[in-house]
């Protein structure tokens, strides 16, 4: 076999493996999707989504304060981490293109690098020590610091976005900066904003070290930001740990709830974004 | 913002008009504006700092009886008060780097086919299917490894090892599924999306002349991708750091298919514990004050290996894409 033969094989050859990578890895998710799917469906029905746990042994129990309890940490974080993350990445895009905006960027950058369960803990120290108890409140608070950067970050990256021009014609019009950045800028990058915030919403749905020890549980409906919360991630952690069978299904049927909500954040968010840009 | 006219309005805006002057000041929103965007800024950024300054005051317990041994101290023995990070190390290095033995050239061989095979309208729907990974939570990965993994590996794929190389340290010992191993074997498929993603941008980042001199000179696709992976090289290599990163910090799906033992053994199929896990398992659990800042200061260990794997990711990745006006993306 002469080498241009052989270089050419092995072309092919490297073709087809990679592309065998991408659908082994599109073929894991399938399995673990589809899994969570075919398992979880079996238990869901009206009373687990509307119903409180009940005691193993019990039929009809549910999730609902977990539901409630993982919307209420959502809403907490976002009103933290919304407007931090949104203005400190207006900051980063008009006023960050320096070396202290590197700076900037970068130490931001590493706080998205911190692990969760860390987050959790430093949220301990500065919320559940000093209240002397565990709440929502809490729980709250350390995913709007998960929650911080990454608005942060997609935030400036859709600023950026703006032509130029739009900004020039705001200051030709006598603005100034604050209203052309506020009025003008941040205002034609809504969309993109908004699609970022969805994201970390989706994010932190899913976050469970953080709130091991901070929003911790509670087993019955609860709306009170300075008791502990129920949540979707941590109720599965919970069952999943549990040696009854029972739980073992409603955690499966948990996580079908959950990830369903995640996955229609994601893929919204991708047909919006589409519709916008191209 | 807006003037509103009507008479009833009136004396509202009567007693607004003199801030009037800062709707269209120059003097005074501007830096005031500038003012607050940065503090919001510095907040996030000054979050960092505010971290190393709490968990170093919550472990100056176990640091004051133990100092740096603590970092090699291999007995954790909470009854005794005996801490030391060994074992947790450990087990941390020893499941990311299986999982990065996984993962890593998987990721690069899905980057090549996005990049450099795939047509267009495949490679936006493949590459967001490899994202959605990402996007499911980490107590899921956790649930399906326990109840679908682990039993799967146990029962299927360790006996096999076993049989055939259970001559190995490696490999000896009674697997029950949940060890290092299948720990390894969750994180891998967990860091895929991260590593893909910069793995694609970074090549992206390479000129397309690179590749095409390649081509008109003569080599075949195989040699061409070649020369973008060798141009892209420091940036995959920032890509492995950044999935290093991931694995290192993730906490829910190991702690829940690791086995959360404190030992070191030379065995992937022993039940470990890592950093992560076992803050997450013990904290609350936690009854004595040195026994939590022994916790805490595992804490800022791993906090410690993340920002120093973080930095070097970043900087190898920004080697590569600077200069294009390119972010890349998480």
């Amino acid at each position: 076999m002469n080498s241009l033969t052989r270089r050419k094989i092995l072309s092919r050859a490297m073709t087809l493996l990679t592309a065998s990578f991408a659908a082994l890895v599109i073929v894991a998710l399938v399995i673990i999707l589809g899994y969570i799917g075919v398992t979880g469906v079996r238990e869901i029905n009206l009373g687990f989504l509307i119903n409180e746990p009940k005691p193993i042994g019990e039929p009809g129990g549910g999730i609902a304060n977990a539901i409630v309890g993982t919307m209420i940490l959502i809403a907490i974080a976002s009103v933290i981490g919304l407007p931090v993350g949104i203005l400190g990445g207006l900051y980063l895009a008009e006023f960050g293109s320096n070396r202290f905006g590197n700076v900037l960027r970068f130490v931001i950058d590493t706080l998205t690098g911190v692990p969760s369960i860390v987050v959790g803990v430093f949220a301990w120290t500065i919320m559940v020590r000093p209240m002397g108890h565990f709440s929502a409140l809490a729980g709250g608070v350390s995913l709007s610091i998960i929650m911080m950067p990454i608005v942060a970050r997609t935030t400036e990256e859709m600023v950026r976005l703006v032509p130029q021009s739009m900004r020039e014609a705001a200051l030709a019009l006598g603005a100034p900066v604050w209203r052309m950045s506020l009025g003008v800028v941040l205002r034609a990058a809504a969309g993109g904003v908004a699609t970022g915030a969805m994201l970390a919403i989706a994010r932190i749905a899913g976050e469970t070290a953080p709130l091991l020890f901070t929003a911790l549980s509670y087993n019955y409906m609860s709306t009170d930001v300075n008791q502990p919360i129920a949540s979707l991630t941590y109720q599965i952690f919970y069952y999943a740990g549990s040696p009854y069978e029972q739980w073992h299904a409603m955690a499966w049927a948990a996580t079908l709830v959950l990830v369903a909500m995640i996955l229609a954040i994601n893929i919204s968010v991708k047909f919006l974004a589409r519709s916008r840009y191209q | 913002m807006t003037t509103n006219k009507s008479p009833g309005l009136g004396i509202v805006t009567h007693f607004l008009t003199p801030l009037a002057w800062l709707r269209g000041s120059k003097r005074f929103g501007d830096p005031l504006f500038k003012l607050a965007t940065l503090a919001f800024a510095l907040a996030i950024a000054g979050l960092v700092v505010l971290m190393i300054i709490e968990m170093a005051r919550d472990s100056t317990l176990a640091f004051d009886k133990f100092g740096l041994s603590f970092i090699w101290r291999e007995v954790w023995d909470p009854v005794r008060e005996e801490f030391g990070a060994l074992p947790f190390i450990y087990g941390t290095a020893v499941s990311s780097l299986l999982g990065l033995l996984i993962a890593v050239p998987v990721s690069i061989g899905v980057g090549i086919f996005l990049v450099e095979h795939a047509p267009r309208a495949l490679s936006a729907p493949v590459s967001f299917l490899v994202q959605l990974l990402a996007a499911i939570p980490s107590v899921v990965y956790g649930l399906w490894g326990i109840f679908v993994l682990a039993p799967l590996l146990r029962d299927s794929v360790y006996p096999r090892i076993q049989s055939a190389l259970g001559f190995l340290p490696l490999f000896q010992g009674n697997p029950n599924g949940l060890g290092l191993m299948t720990a390894g074997i969750i994180l891998s498929i967990m860091i895929v999306p991260i590593i893909t993603a910069v793995t694609t941008d970074v090549m992206r980042a390479v000129p397309r002349a690179q590749p095409e001199a390649a081509l008109a000179l003569g080599a075949t696709k195989w040699e061409a991708t070649r020369v973008v992976l060798q141009n892209a090289r420091s940036g995959i290599t920032g890509a492995v750091i950044l999935g290093l990163g991931r694995a290192v910090g993730e906490t829910m799906a190991v702690t829940m298919v690791i086995g959360n033992r404190p030992q070191i053994s030379a065995s992937l199929f022993d039940p470990s514990f890592t950093i992560a896990s076992a803050i997450a398992n013990e904290f609350t659990e936690a009854t004595s004050e040195i026994y939590r800042h022994a916790l805490v200061e595992l804490g800022l260990i791993l906090f410690a290996i993340t920002f120093v794997i973080n930095a070097l990711a970043r900087l190898l990745v920004w080697s590569v894409t600077r200069g294009q006006g390119k972010v890349v993306h998480e």
